[in-house]
């Protein structure tokens, strides 16, 4: 089937419900999303959401910007930090206005909290800066805009998956889409499509994020030809349930929550004297690995514990009511009378398709458009987050850069007309689902994504290393060898899960090359990034993006582009 | 240990009727519902069709009928029933079923879309934040845990009866705005939920509450729109 749009926007979390609220009634504008819009995952975001708006304590927009450039560990480009925290506060009030129903002060003003890394006057002391609902900030936020979104009349494709980007002479056209209920083929001819489908956690064994966390938009837009940024900057939270991956938010230590090792030690006083246990995720990652190494994880395992007991049922049961529901469930412990176990699980990527602050995708180091390709939220890198995001500035990336996405494209779509789609591209894709169906080799998806996802984490996650970078490189480009001879057992075409799996499986597959091609070639330790071969910051190389270029059936081009540095001069990170 | 599924089946292109079919795995105490699908799916069974996407209780895709009872896969361990490692899993009641135990939830979110749900106030906002009491956000705090799972409303025995009422999630959505002291059309919505398809379908029978994953209570929230239409209408 065939439809015709001005704007495709994929993905119906914060930052593709923003872009179609900013586009609203006047453009034709529709959403595919492969789950139903309130399931996304900006949902499961918790702690809060950061904006200086001094409500609580002192506050500004330039100790917020210096906080996110450190945090970044000054990879982050900092016109576009700028840009963001400067925003911040517009950006929360307005979601007030529209419904949002956040905490309150006792004089009714927006209540916030205390979150890693950020800092008053430029890293003295923690400051309270996260906005929040509860621990279900982004769950109430998604809620909020996708009401909107049906107040405006937007129009959803629910549970379409994206196929692949059109793309004639140089310019996106459109999009095509596998209808999940009925495994119809679907045409989005457009003048603009915007990629707004989040992270890609799955290719990690250890993960908060959901299983549809799989990467389709970054994957599709680098076969597409858009280039990768800094994919090698995968964030690993430090408390997720231990096993499970389950997150355990930042509000916790936020509203006083302390890490102790076997010893019953509050070990991040010692790495991080001024705000310990609100030091960044990087670091406490790493740290609780750390006292692991050194025979100081619970029990001599893989895990430390995360201690709410002194906070009392009157925070843990109100404003970490989620979490402390988790840890009951999950992990079968009573936090406000036992510590939880935690360790760190793969939460964010840093990197996404390279793109500037009015969500344009960039094709090359120059900055030159991909014309009629956008992106925003997790799946895009403008880069707000350079080696290292701080917790509470996601989901303001989401909703500052969906809604500059959106006007750029309003401007955009009334400067053309509808360009033209190849007639071939329906049965190209078709040909294509046809192959993966009747495929005769013997492989199948499940045991190939249990092995990426092993090999991901035990080579790829928080400390990483030249052997096990080139060991985990090969075994994912065997695994991509693999994945041409898979099979397909279900041929039906209603609600095909195993088709899905499959689809996304090659988007993952192809996203898990570049993170290790990118690790390998950044000889240098930064931010997420630690190497142990490489153990420091090497500002003198790689104070730069790294980017990555799809070439087919080639290993992935890896070139870079500057980081653009505007008030802060790289130092030394300490906290 | 070893556990055993019996799972409802149903695909409409080749199935004249439902079936179960049996599944054995081995599987942990502590592991979910969830996990116990996502493995027979993985490692047995790929055709097996479900919704799932969080897997912690937050998205609100996965509400299936387990053992005879709704609940979230991804908040049920195997430890949380005493059936002896058995288990049967059935799709939500009330829905037309798609596949297997994927059910078709456009009539649920129709009845959503119905109460309006979203903040109504013509007033042109402040340049900053609009102030609201804490005390007044906490009246609607309950329902901010709602995650659209449909739970409530496929085990109301109202709204197994009768199809025009608009069940307990859109009551439950209706009150956060009913109740929410940011909101001016609060007159409208009471008159619009003032009648049997509307609040007054709500029988007290607290199952919506009994089942909710999120703990809401659904029950005492639509009592509270009952009461506030009746203050209305001692008012008028």
């Amino acid at each position: 089937m065939k439809h015709e749009y001005d704007v495709i926007i994929v993905g119906a979390g914060l930052a593709g419900l923003r872009a179609a609220i900013e586009l609203g009634e006047e453009t034709r504008v529709a959403v595919i999303t492969k789950v139903f819009a309130t399931r996304s995952h900006s949902g499961a975001a918790q702690g809060g959401i950061g904006a200086s708006l001094g409500n609580e304590e002192e506050d500004s927009w330039e100790w917020h910007m210096f906080d996110t450039v450190k945090g970044s560990d000054y990879l982050g480009d900092q016109d576009a930090i700028e840009i963001m925290a400067k925003d911040a506060p517009r950006t929360i009030y307005e979601l007030e206005h529209i419904g949002v129903p956040f905490n309150r002060t006792a004089e009714g003003k927006i209540a916030q909290r205390a979150f890693g890394g950020h800092t008053s006057g430029f890293g003295k002391a923690p400051v309270k800066r996260a906005c929040f609902a509860a621990d279900r900030t982004g769950r109430v936020i998604l809620d909020t805009l996708w009401e909107k979104s049906l107040q405006r009349g937007i129009r959803f494709f629910d549970e379409f998956h994206i196929l692949s980007l059109i793309v004639n002479d140089h310019q996106c056209c459109g999009v095509t889409a596998y209808e999940i209920a009925t495994g119809e083929i679907h045409v989005f001819q457009s003048k603009a499509v915007l990629l707004a489908t989040g992270g890609a956690g799955k290719i990690f064994k250890t993960t908060s994020n959901a299983l549809a966390s799989t990467g389709d938009g970054m994957a599709v837009a680098y076969r597409a030809g858009a280039p990768l940024e800094d994919m090698e900057f995968v964030q690993f939270h430090p408390t997720g349930i231990y096993k499970l991956g389950i997150l355990i938010s930042e509000a916790a230590r936020g509203e006083g929550g302390i890490l102790r090792n076997n010893e019953g030690e509050r070990f991040m006083e010692r790495y991080a004297p001024t705000i310990k246990d609100l030091a960044p995720r990087d670091m406490v990652s790493r740290c609780i690995l750390e006292e692991v190494r050194a025979g100081r994880g619970i029990d001599g395992k893989d895990y430390v514990h995360l201690d709410l007991t002194h906070l009392g049922p009157e925070v843990n049961d109100t404003k970490l009511a989620e979490i402390t529901g988790f840890a009951r469930t999950y992990a079968g412990v009573e936090p406000n009378k036992e510590p939880i176990p935690v360790q760190p699980t793969c939460h964010y990527m840093m990197g996404g398709i390279a793109s500037n602050a009015d969500g344009q995708v960039i094709s090359d180091s120059q900055g030159n458009i991909f014309t009629g390709l956008y992106a925003a939220g997790e799946c895009a890198c403008v880069s707000v987050h350079g080696a290292n995001r701080l917790g509470c500035n996601s989901l303001l990336d989401t909703l500052v850069f969906g809604r500059r996405s959106g006007k750029q494209l309003r401007k955009f779509i009334h400067s053309i007309g509808l360009p033209p789609v190849p007639e071939t591209t329906e049965q190209q894709e078709k040909e294509k689902l046809q192959r993966l169906m009747n495929g005769p080799g013997k492989e199948k998806y499940g045991a190939i994504q249990a092995e990426m996802q092993e090999v991901m984490m035990e080579k790829v996650s928080v400390f990483r290393t030249a052997s096990g970078l080139t060991e985990a490189l090969e075994k994912v480009r065997a695994l991509k060898q693999r994945y041409a001879r898979i099979t397909v057992s279900d041929q039906g075409s209603c609600f095909n899960r195993e088709l899905l799996d499959v689809l996304e499986l090659e988007n993952m597959l192809d996203l898990a090359e570049v993170i290790a091609a990118g690790a390998l070639y950044r000889e240098e330790s930064r931010g997420a990034h630690f190497r142990e071969d490489f153990p420091t910051r090497d500002d003198s190389k790689f104070l730069v993006h790294t980017l990555a270029a799809c070439r087919p059936d080639q290993e992935p081009e890896l070139f870079t582009k500057p980081v653009t540095i505007t008030r802060f001069e790289p130092q030394e990170r300490k906290y | 240990m070893k556990c055993h599924f019996t799972v409802f089946r149903f695909d409409p292109a080749v199935d004249e009727s439902p079936r179960y079919q049996q599944y054995t795995i081995d599987a942990e105490p502590t592991d979910k519902i969830l996990d116990c699908l996502n493995k027979i799916r993985w490692e047995q069974d790929p055709t097996l069709a479900f919704r799932a996407s969080c897997s912690h209780g937050i998205c609100g895709s996965d509400a299936l009928t387990i053992n005879g009872h709704v609940g979230l896969a991804c908040q049920k361990l195997i430890r949380d029933y005493k059936t002896a490692n058995n288990f049967v899993i059935e799709p939500l009641p009330l829905f037309k079923v798609i596949r297997d135990l994927v059910v078709d939830m456009d009539p649920f979110l129709e009845k959503h879309r119905t109460v309006k749900p979203y903040l109504i106030n013509d007033e042109p906002p402040p340049e900053t934040e609009r102030l609201q009491r804490p005390e007044d956000q906490a009246v609607i705090e309950p329902a901010l845990r709602c995650i659209l799972c449909a739970s409530c409303t496929t085990s109301c025995p109202i709204s197994r009866s009768n199809p025009d009422y608009v069940g307990p999630a859109a009551l439950l959505r209706a009150f956060r705005y009913v109740y929410d002291s940011r909101d001016s059309a609060t007159g409208s919505r009471l008159a619009q939920l003032d009648d049997e398809n509307g609040a007054w379908g709500c029988k007290t029978m607290w199952w919506c509450s009994d089942v909710c994953p999120k703990g809401i209570p659904v029950t005492k929230c639509i009592g509270m729109i009952k009461r506030a239409i009746k203050q209305k209408d001692k008012s008028t």
